[in-house]
């Protein structure tokens, strides 16, 4: 019953060993701003968009591993979170209001209720009951997106006009790709750095001996209430992204197996690394776009991989890229 | 709502009850004896329902079909034990979790390149196409009255079985306290490979019988895999007699609640909302159990680790 016991144990990313490590995240943060300007010239525009929902999902998915990795908490029921804030926006747009960031906010609020709400009765159990109660509510609200039939219920929801980032914003084709950006790199910053903080180290004590940070002092339901209703926040915020990008919600976004693919991308990527998410979702998604291409049987390949990993690198790719500065 | 509609729809709850119990039953010993969580559960259930599809299709005997599907998921079965499920005992469930979802996708792409992407329909046998009249206002499907005979014989099997024989108090010693068990010299990873067997034989079973009343086609498995693991939970993970009661208990609040609450809340609310909630809360309404049950019980109905 203890999925935590074999977590592995990641100590603070804090001080890194400087050199290529440190500069590796601004490397790549510029690379991926410079992307849609390059990108023309080698007639790669299609993926643009690609890249943009891989930033996406990277939100999401380090937000999950947030509380997977860190946390110990394998919550089954993420794209339930994306589901809300998703539906957010479309409750907005649908209202009348065509603000992205309007939107986007009310989406983390909405979605922070949800996650504060569902993770008060989650928390209270554990192990594989942890696992089914947080599947149970993804259920819950996945039913309830089929019902909402002024929202499409089954079929879905278009937004056909783009939201609106404002002002001169909106006359720049690459905005929300930037915007995305971003927001996918302030949520990576800001993952890191909670992970190397006061409350990062206090929830990992929690994964590893829960009952010993109790009696330390720590409020420890507190501590990962907070922790998983912030990371619902944030795939809530992912959801309302992933609503404008691909202009259009429906209920199978929020359907169990697309917690399990979430919960896939982050342990392929490697749990408790900082780079989890990022990793786990570049490979997994970019794995998908290419065998596409080539076969209508690409679930297989993926299953395979998914196996193998489970094998031989049960840690996570970021683990075997020898990182040392990421765990001690 | 007449007592005849309530009735009738009882009795679907009833068949559908059954149905997850075959599916619960190997799931829950699976997960008691050897504490592994097995996603894979649900393709096996599709194997068998394809399979028996086809074969009676191309032979027109619905029993030997039925057999034939059994046999081969038990197959299949013992393969993916050998190879992959074997390997996972000693890995925590989050391991588990992953590799048996990476076996779903591998299944799933596999029945596609057997037998297309597209639903098949599986024919009902033509002796039992016709109702029966249980009542005088009461014709109901003979096809779901062998569905819960079955159940009801297999249910029973397990019960004797599991209670009465020399091997089914090895499986309980195993779901008791695996360790201990081994102290005492069972060989629980033999004990183990049986139930897994078993286990597969049922969600074969449980496939070939739900064919003929639903549409088999790929992602079938995943679909009725949630409500079975809720079966699980509430009923208590490893109690078999757990699962049989949690299953006729959510076969009958689904089928219930998706028959009876539209017209209920349509008495009570203004229409337009009712048409709203109706599906909804018919659809979350084995969550909302299964919340308050772990809620009051922890460890489900029936713990199987006292």
């Amino acid at each position: 019953m203890n999925a935590s016991a074999s977590l592995p144990a990641s100590a603070p990313a804090a001080r890194r060993g400087g050199g290529f490590g440190a500069v590796l995240p601004w490397l790549l943060l510029a690379l991926l701003a410079a992307f849609p300007l390059i990108a023309p010239h080698f007639e790669l525009e299609y993926y643009v968009g690609f890249v943009r929902r891989l930033l996406i999902v990277m939100i999401a998915a380090t937000s999950l591993n947030f509380i997977l990795g860190y946390g110990g908490m394998v919550a089954l029921g993420h794209a339930g979170f994306l589901g809300v804030g998703a539906y957010t926006v479309v409750a907005l747009v649908d209202a009348g209001f065509s603000s992205a960031w309007l939107a986007w906010g009310a989406a983390l609020v909405v979605t922070a209720a949800f996650a504060t709400l569902i993770g008060a009765v989650s928390l209270r159990t554990r192990g594989v009951y942890f696992i089914m109660i947080t599947l149970a509510f993804a259920q819950m609200l996945y039913y309830l997106g089929v019902s909402l039939r002024t929202y499409g219920g089954d079929d879905g929801y278009g937004i056909y006009t783009p939201l609106s980032l404002g002002g001169w914003l909106d006359a720049q084709p690459n905005a929300f790709y930037w915007a995305v950006l971003a927001l996918a790199a302030l949520i990576f910053a800001l993952g890191s750095r909670l992970a190397v903080s006061r409350f990062g180290l206090a929830l990992m004590g929690i994964r590893d001996n829960e009952t010993r940070m109790a009696a330390l002092g720590f409020p420890v339901f507190r501590l990962r209430l907070v922790a998983f209703a912030g990371a619902g926040a944030v795939a809530g915020l992912a959801g309302a992204l992933l609503a404008s990008h691909n202009g259009f919600v429906s209920p199978s976004m929020m359907h169990w197996t697309e917690s399990a693919i979430l919960i896939v991308m982050v342990v392929i990527g490697g749990m408790g690394n900082r780079w989890g998410g990022v990793i786990g979702v570049g490979l997994w998604l970019t794995l998908e776009e290419v065998l596409k291409m080539y076969t209508e049987y690409w679930h297989w390949p993926l299953g395979l991989l998914l196996i193998a990993i489970v094998f031989f690198a049960p840690r996570g790719l970021a683990a075997l890229f020898g990182s040392k500065g990421e765990r001690a | 709502m007449d007592a005849i509609f309530i009735i009738e729809q009882l009795l679907n709850g009833l068949g559908y009850g059954f149905m997850l119990f075959l599916l619960a039953a190997g799931l829950t010993l699976v997960f008691g004896i050897m504490d592994t969580m097995n996603l894979a559960h649900g393709s096996l259930f599709m194997a068998g329902a394809y399979i028996a599809a086809r074969v009676h299709e191309s032979s027109g005997s619905f029993a030997g079909a039925v057999l034939i599907a059994i046999l081969a998921t038990v197959l299949i079965a013992a393969v993916i034990e050998i190879l992959i499920i074997r390997r996972l005992y000693s890995r925590d469930h989050l391991a588990q979790v992953l590799a048996t979802f990476g076996i779903i996708l591998l299944a799933d792409d596999a029945v596609k390149a057997i037998w297309g992407p597209s639903p098949i329909m599986a024919p009902t046998p033509p002796a039992l196409a016709g109702p029966v009249q249980l009542l005088d206002a009461l014709p109901y499907p003979s096809y779901r009255l062998l569905m819960i005979a079955a159940g009801l014989l297999v249910a029973i099997g397990l019960y004797l079985l599991v209670n009465h024989t020399r091997v089914g108090m090895l499986v309980r010693a195993g779901a008791s306290n695996r360790a201990m068990a081994e102290f005492m010299g069972v060989r629980v990873g033999r004990v183990f490979s049986f139930v897994f067997a078993l286990g597969a034989a049922l969600a074969a079973l449980a496939g070939a019988l739900m064919g003929p009343i639903s549409a088999v086609q790929i992602g079938m498995g995943e679909a009725i895999l949630i409500p079975a693991l809720v079966v699980i939970v509430i009923g208590g993970i490893g109690s078999v007699r757990g699962a049989f009661v949690a299953a006729l208990i959510v076969g009958l609040v689904d089928t219930a609640g998706r028959a009876f609450l539209p017209p209920l809340l349509r008495a009570v609310l203004p229409p337009s909302l009712a048409a709203d909630l109706g599906p909804a809360m018919a659809g979350i309404a084995m969550y909302v159990l299964m919340a308050v049950i772990l809620t009051l019980k922890p460890a489900g109905l029936f713990p199987a680790r006292a």
